[in-house]
């Protein structure tokens, strides 16, 4: 009867200590839809958490369910089997504490100025207003090196400019988590870098959690902290590698990105796509 | 039309700039309007140009022409905002369930069909010989191609933008409110120039059938007395009122709007 008791409390105490350190808890999530020929799981069993200021990659070619993930996460999708959980409590539905910056450019209103845009979700979610609004709205517009087109509307920006409102969107919210789906993929090379460069620089600055979307190994390991690869049909975590942002020599006479490579090469549904 | 080469230089030619090649046709039409009036002289059946003019003139001083032409827009504008609004909360109602899109289909492809002016008989009977006729008559003019096209917009939004709404955590009306007008807003805008097109047509010819109880009645009603009076001149002074303020509402007023929203804003598709 005590040894129950102990066990049970020790269960107990394991499960607070989780749910203390760990920030985002995806456990055994089966992400399915309906497609044009029937039901289609997107990923299947697939937990993992998020730690504080932890920078997460997910990683895969495409059809291994990694936007279906973190739409799920973003609360867009429900889970058909599992559940998710931040700070503890379900994901049940879209919400300012998870932010998300989407790959596509149309996601600034266009209608909106620069300024209208980043202080835009600080009003509609009550999170602040009037000066308080303002001033976040300035701090992260400057943070981004925009404070010189605050007036401009999207339209009158480049792609990247673009990106970098919605990143600054994102973190005047001060989010639990922000979730970035491939956001840098519509850009061009050199723009490319230079952002992600950009996305490392502001981490550093205030240490936010991310999840972010990729299908470019590169980029991966230049963005994240820690790298999940994902498999497809369905999708499926395979491994999971850390980074420290270069693409080092490993143990095994492999880089990083070689040993990734042949990781998701390793599953037979990858080999049509070489 | 040939023209003089000598009179070629570096700057934009007269005949270049569209402005001054439409003033042309227009003194050119006036002119043949003059000549062919003074020539038919026949006052009853077709004033000249000039006659007209001085008709418009003394219907404005006068201060009737003006009044009723306030008339006519005050009823105008009733049954255009009422009808708006009315299609805007149909459009909504369309977004937000299925139910509502269904009864949006059904009631747009019923209506669309009939002219609103068909329907005057009917509002005789109802409501009687007043406004509430006209408003009712232009309620319908306005009401279902503003809900198509709100409809349409509405439908068109990105997917991004809508889960970028649902992000911050708009929800209902206030997701319509901030997401979905303004970023319907070119269709919106395309929906209030439809509608006001068919609202002063309908209202013109509405008024023609019947005079408004209070004894002044709009610019229609003005036509028609006056064509009772053989007065030809002041009719076409009448008809050109009408003309004029439909051009002002639709180059002016609804280019400014243009101008200010989609425009500025790098939405105009055209």
């Amino acid at each position: 009867m005590e040894r129950r008791f102990h066990s049970r409390t020790a269960q107990l105490t394991r499960q607070l200590k989780n749910m203390v350190n760990k920030l985002l808890e995806v456990n055994g999530v089966t992400l399915r839809y309906a497609g044009e020929h029937g039901i289609v799981t997107a990923t299947e069993n697939v937990s993992f958490s998020v730690g504080e200021g932890e920078r997460l990659v997910l990683l895969g070619p495409s059809g291994c369910g990694k936007s279906s993930l973190l739409k799920a996460i973003g609360g867009y999708l429900e889970p058909a089997e599992g559940e998710i959980r931040l700070r503890g409590r379900a994901v049940r539905e879209p919400g300012p504490d998870r932010m998300m910056v989407f790959q596509e450019f149309d996601q600034l209103l266009p209608w909106k100025t620069v300024r209208g845009n980043v202080i835009f979700p600080l009003l509609a979610s009550g999170r602040a207003t009037g000066e308080l609004a303002q001033r976040k709205a300035e701090q992260a517009i400057s943070k981004v090196r925009l404070t010189a087109f605050a007036d401009a509307y999207p339209h009158m920006l480049s792609g990247g400019m673009k990106q970098r409102v919605a990143i600054a969107r994102g973190m005047a919210m001060e989010p639990d988590i922000l979730l970035m789906d491939e956001p840098f993929a519509a850009l061009d090379a050199m723009t490319r870098t230079a952002m992600q460069d950009e996305l490392l620089q502001l981490w550093q600055d205030t240490k936010f959690t991310v999840i972010f979307v990729t299908h470019s190994i590169q980029e991966a390991i230049r963005v994240g902290s820690r790298i999940l690869l994902l498999s497809p049909h369905p999708g499926r975590i395979k491994t999971e590698v850390d980074s420290d942002g270069h693409d080092h020599l490993q143990a095994n006479g492999l880089r990083l990105s070689e040993d990734i490579h042949a990781s998701l090469f390793a599953s037979p549904a990858m080999a049509e796509e070489t | 039309m040939s023209m003089d080469r000598t009179s070629a230089t570096n700057r934009l030619r007269p005949w270049q700039q569209p402005v001054l090649r439409k003033l042309g046709l227009l003194l050119l039409i006036g002119a043949i309007w003059e000549f062919y009036g003074r020539a038919l002289d026949n006052d009853l059946l077709f004033p000249t140009l000039l006659q007209t003019l001085h008709s418009l003139y003394e219907a404005v001083v006068s201060g009737v022409l003006p009044q009723r032409a306030g008339n006519s827009l005050g009823v105008l504008l009733q049954g255009y905002v009422l009808g708006t609004a009315g299609a805007l909360l149909l459009a909504a109602l369309a977004a937000t369930t299925r139910i509502g899109a269904d009864l949006l289909d059904m009631l747009t492809a019923v209506f669309n069909p009939l002219p609103a002016i068909a329907l005057l008989p009917l509002a005789l009977m109802w409501f009687g010989l007043g406004n509430s006729s006209l408003v009712f008559v232009l309620v319908h003019s306005v009401m279902w191609p503003m809900a198509l096209n709100t409809h349409s917009g509405f439908r068109s939004v990105s997917p991004t933008l809508r889960m970028v709404g649902h992000n911050v955590g708009l929800r209902g009306v206030r997701y319509t409110a901030a997401i979905l007008i303004p970023a319907a807003f070119p269709s919106i805008l395309a929906g209030l120039k439809i509608g006001w097109a068919f609202a002063w047509r309908t209202l013109i010819a509405a008024e023609l059938v019947f005079g408004v109880s209070s004894g002044s009645g709009g610019l229609g009603w003005f036509i028609y007395e006056r064509k009772n009076q053989l007065d030809i001149g002041a009719v076409f002074a009448g008809l050109l009122t009408v003309i004029l303020i439909g051009l002002v509402v639709e180059g002016i007023l609804f280019r400014w709007v243009e101008n200010r929203t989609v425009r500025r804003w790098g939405m105009q598709s055209h």
